[in-house]
């Protein structure tokens, strides 16, 4: 309901700036149009619409709309026709058709629905898509165009065909073609079927299956026919589909396993708090959107440095109180951090809720960029994914080109070479767990946008992204980012035919297989960093 | 011949080891006297709650000898242990299942109640056989033997060794827990497997057969414990210490460290299973949650902070810890994932050798320091 209201009200404020002063004065043609419509019997209402829809009337659709949702109503006084913009409770809100003007609230006593019966409501939509098939902007013709796949009845052929002639969009005239391709389909028109032969919308095959399983031989052969080019299409676009969650899996794989593949791969702590560093990044975003209601983007935007803060001050509190002590002793480390995962999750559970928070998608990353009838790809996992590859460019960047990335490498070498050469080798290792504990928080950040955020959010990740991290061969970027990705597509492709759980199942033993024959990972590391 | 059971009888006449045994020995005596003879109303009297809950305990105790076994003194830090004890679960509960009979709710002479629920028409084929007492306990030797065999022998011959060993094994219970939630793997799925009634002809509702369980569980440890001494102080027990401290200057004098490093970690395997089998009827129930890699890695802090490579230590350890965790979970059910997660920083922080390091320190002058960094990198 809400929808509609507010699309009426949009529409009212475009109505009232289109009306210009000078219309005002003397008689609105439209006034008589719609008292024209409201006072027909039912047997000239169809009439009384053409008539509505003939004047060219820019504010057409919106009156037409508005009486196909029951929102026309004429004050029972003075006889004018009036749009109710909330028809909830006792007075309903209503506003000039005309003008779009505001007239406040009135007794729903007092007012008389314009009635409508379900024979022109049906009409209703198909006369509305032409209206919008007229529209200026393209795209409303096109989907207006697309909404008519399957609706053409014989009334509709000519009005098309007209608008066919006067089309310049490549893209409404393949969609108008269509539309009427269907209809003759379903009159039995052999050509028609050759027009549909490449649409992959469910309307055109299901126009086509009928075909096939009709009784004229030649139509279904060539109905066919063409559905099986559509079968092959089908299975590309699926394909394609699959690539792309693939990847996005792989994206949030790697999101997940690229801080610890600094703090793990290259300074050889096992953080198992990792996961738990995620979930604060998370918990950030839900709190900067707290902090500022109603502006969940720009709340995203400012969580991206705020989750890095966050869960790098967390990462740098753990490495001094406790990972520091534990120097070459990785497994005394991996218990220690284990016990700080505990810790952290329950304060989470304590502090916040033990329930899920729900963070706000931003409008600009909700929807889905539609390719094709069949392949539309979401937004939110196209931005994760470049997300993913933003912060691998960033990381291999101070990995390679800054000063912190020298020290780190010198100090993960030769600790006691790089002490005398003169580095800090303790402020080194606060700074790189930072680091790594800062690109869990980004992780977390992203997260928040594809799952619930709660406090178990971090344990679904640890063990995957220590797999990512072995598999792509520890200390390696590069193989993390390749690791994650192809574990991510493996999965997805796995799915289909297992199962999520068991394709998971499949992915875990398939790398501890891995393991064992190539225990140094995909991309082992050479030279002297190998040696130990 | 003689010399075969040696290594079995030498830690008999250990003075620790005569100390633990006589240890356990009185208190499993004391608490079967406190139950029988007390009336109930005294306030010494020992309830079948709490015999059954002991005897859970013990069977945790046994787990975490097992792990302070391999961890202790192979230096493999095994993370899925929890993995072993519930494969010797599963093998007992579906026995116990078996053993139902007609009983369930359904009445089915054959099949378990979830397989009738779930409409299958026949018995899986791995559920055949376990009606026999004999095979199913063979099996909770054999099948987390075996699986430790084709695991074990995988990973040392590629020298998988260290951090990723423990990350592997990790991803062993993880994937073998998302497994056995599955309701097509055919043991129960999330609700896995309960509702037992009897065990080698006793109603496992009576106070005599927990009794009974308990103190088998209390002889099970006695027996795991002298074993696990035996291997420790035999020459196995020298090379897989020497392995725990300088794995590759052990093969380079000549050992076979892969082998004893397998022999090792199947035994352990199969001390974790017939800990595992005498938890679950016990407690009633076996699912698939003794899976989860939290569980396995709670072993390993009973470990810990009972002192690593003691063995005594390990059972000091789980008491203690389980023994907190009911009382926790009792009395602030919130605290006790702080309490435990803080134990995890205390001990391997400020108590590196455990309780026993402490009770150790107390008798002599400290030894010399057992972190070795070959240990880490190797």
């Amino acid at each position: 309901m809400s929808i509609i209201r507010r699309s009426l009200t949009s529409l009212l404020i475009a109505l009232a700036c289109l009306v210009s002063v000078p219309a005002m004065a003397q008689e609105d043609p439209g006034k008589a149009l719609l008292v024209n419509l409201a006072e027909a019997p039912s047997s000239r209402v169809e009439e009384a619409i053409n008539a509505i829809v003939d004047s060219g009337d820019e504010r057409a659709r919106g009156w037409l709309e508005a009486y196909g949702n029951n929102r026309l109503s004429r004050i029972k006084d003075t006889g004018q026709v009036v749009l109710v913009l909330n028809n909830r409770g006792r007075d309903w809100e209503i506003a000039d058709p005309l003008t779009g003007e505001n007239l406040g609230e009135m007794s729903r006593r007092k007012l008389d629905r314009v009635a409508i019966n379900n024979a022109i409501r049906g009409k209703l939509e198909g006369i509305m898509a032409m209206l919008d098939l007229n529209a200026a902007d393209p795209d409303v013709r096109e989907a207006s165009a697309r909404d008519m796949m399957g609706k053409v009845d014989a009334a509709l052929v000519a009005p098309l065909e007209a608008r066919l002639e006067k089309e310049e969009s490549a893209a409404v005239r393949d969609r108008i073609e269509a539309a009427l391709a269907i209809y003759r389909v379903e009159q039995g028109d052999i050509e028609a079927v050759e027009v549909l032969a490449g649409s992959l919308h469910s309307r055109a095959r299901a126009a086509l299956n009928n075909a096939a399983a009709s009784d004229n031989s030649q139509l279904a052969e060539a109905a066919n026919k063409a559905l099986a080019s559509i079968e092959q299409k089908l299975k590309l676009n699926k394909a394609a589909e699959t690539l792309y969650f693939g990847l996005s899996m792989g994206s949030v794989l790697v999101l997940a396993a690229i801080g610890l593949a600094i703090t793990f791969g290259v300074m050889g702590v096992i953080n198992m708090a990792h996961g738990e560093l995620i979930m604060l990044g998370a918990y950030t975003t839900w709190g900067v959107q707290q902090l500022l209601p109603g502006q969940p983007g720009l709340a995203l935007l400012l969580s991206i440095p705020a989750g890095f803060l966050v869960a790098a001050i967390a990462g740098i509190i753990i490495e001094r109180s406790v990972i520091q002590h534990l120097k070459g002793r990785p497994l005394e480390t991996l218990l220690a951090t284990f016990g700080i995962s505990l810790i952290l999750q329950q304060l989470v559970r304590t502090v916040i809720s033990p329930q899920n928070r729900t963070v706000v998608t931003p409008e600009w990353m909700s929807g889905s960029l539609v390719i094709n009838d069949a392949l539309s790809l979401t937004l939110n996992r196209l931005y994760v994914m470049a997300f993913a590859l933003i912060v691998f460019a960033a990381l291999m960047m101070i990995m390679r080109r800054t000063r912190l990335g020298l020290d780190v490498r010198a100090v993960t070498q030769n600790r006691a070479m790089a002490r005398s050469m003169g580095i800090k080798a303790t402020k080194v290792d606060i700074l790189t767990f930072a680091l790594g504990s800062g690109v869990a928080g980004l992780a977390g950040v992203a997260l928040s946008q594809l799952t619930n955020v709660g406090p178990n959010l971090g344990q679904n990740y640890i063990i995957d992204s220590f797999m990512v991290v072995v598999f792509g061969g520890v200390g390696n970027l590069w193989g993390t980012l390749i690791a994650g990705l192809s574990l991510g597509t493996i999965n997805q492709l796995l799915e289909p035919w297992a199962g999520a759980v068991l394709a998971k199942i499949i992915v875990l033993v398939f790398i501890i297989l891995f393991i064992q024959k190539r225990p140094k990972g995909l991309f082992p590391q050479k030279g002297r960093a190998a040696e130990n | 011949m003689a010399t075969s059971t040696t290594w079995l009888l030498r830690p008999l006449q250990e003075r620790s080891t005569q100390l633990f045994l006589g240890i356990l020995t009185a208190a499993l005596a004391v608490v079967t006297i406190l139950h029988l003879a007390m009336p109930e109303d005294s306030a010494l009297h020992v309830s079948a709650y709490t015999v059954t809950l002991l005897g859970k305990y013990l069977c945790y105790a046994l787990l975490a000898v097992a792990v302070d076994l391999v961890w202790g003194y192979l230096g493999i830090l095994s993370l899925g242990h929890g993995a072993f004890f519930a494969l010797g679960g599963y093998a007992m509960g579906m026995y116990l299942m078996r053993q139902i009979g007609d009983r369930g709710t359904y009445g089915d002479p054959v099949l378990p109640d979830f397989m009738v629920f779930l409409n299958w028409d026949s018995l899986p084929w791995y559920w055949h056989g376990f009606d026999m007492a004999w095979f199913a306990f063979a099996m909770v030797l054999l099948v987390p033997g075996a699986l430790a065999f084709v695991f074990g022998y995988l990973a040392f011959r590629s020298r998988v060794t260290g951090v990723y060993l423990s990350i592997i094994t990790q991803a062993l219970t993880f994937a073998l827990m998302l497994a056995f939630f599955r309701n097509e793997m055919g043991f129960g799925g999330n609700n896995g497997l309960t509702d037992f009634r009897d065990i080698l002809g006793f109603n496992l509702r009576t106070d005599a057969t927990r009794l009974g369980l308990f103190i088998a569980t209390g002889i099970a440890l006695a027996i795991g414990y002298v074993i696990c001494r035996g291997i420790v102080t035999s020459k196995l027990g020298r090379v897989s210490i020497a392995c725990r401290d300088a794995e590759a200057r052990t093969r380079f004098l000549g050992y076979r460290v892969e082998r004893v490093q397998l022999f090792v970690f199947v035994v352990s395997a199969m001390l974790a299973g017939v800990a595992g089998a005498l938890y679950v009827p016990q407690v009633g129930i076996i699912n698939p949650s003794e899976f989860s890699p939290l569980f396995s890695i709670e072993v390993v802090v009973w470990v810990a902070l009972g002192g690593r490579a003691t063995l005594y230590g390990a059972v000091i350890g789980a008491l203690l810890v389980n023994y907190a965790k009911t009382v926790f979970t009792g009395v602030m059910p919130d605290a006790w994932l702080f309490a435990l997660g803080g134990l995890f920083v205390l001990v391997t922080v400020f108590l590196p050798k455990g309780i026993a390091g402490l009770l150790q320190k107390r008798r002599k002058a400290p030894e010399k320091d057992r972190s070795n960094p070959q240990e880490a990198t190797a």
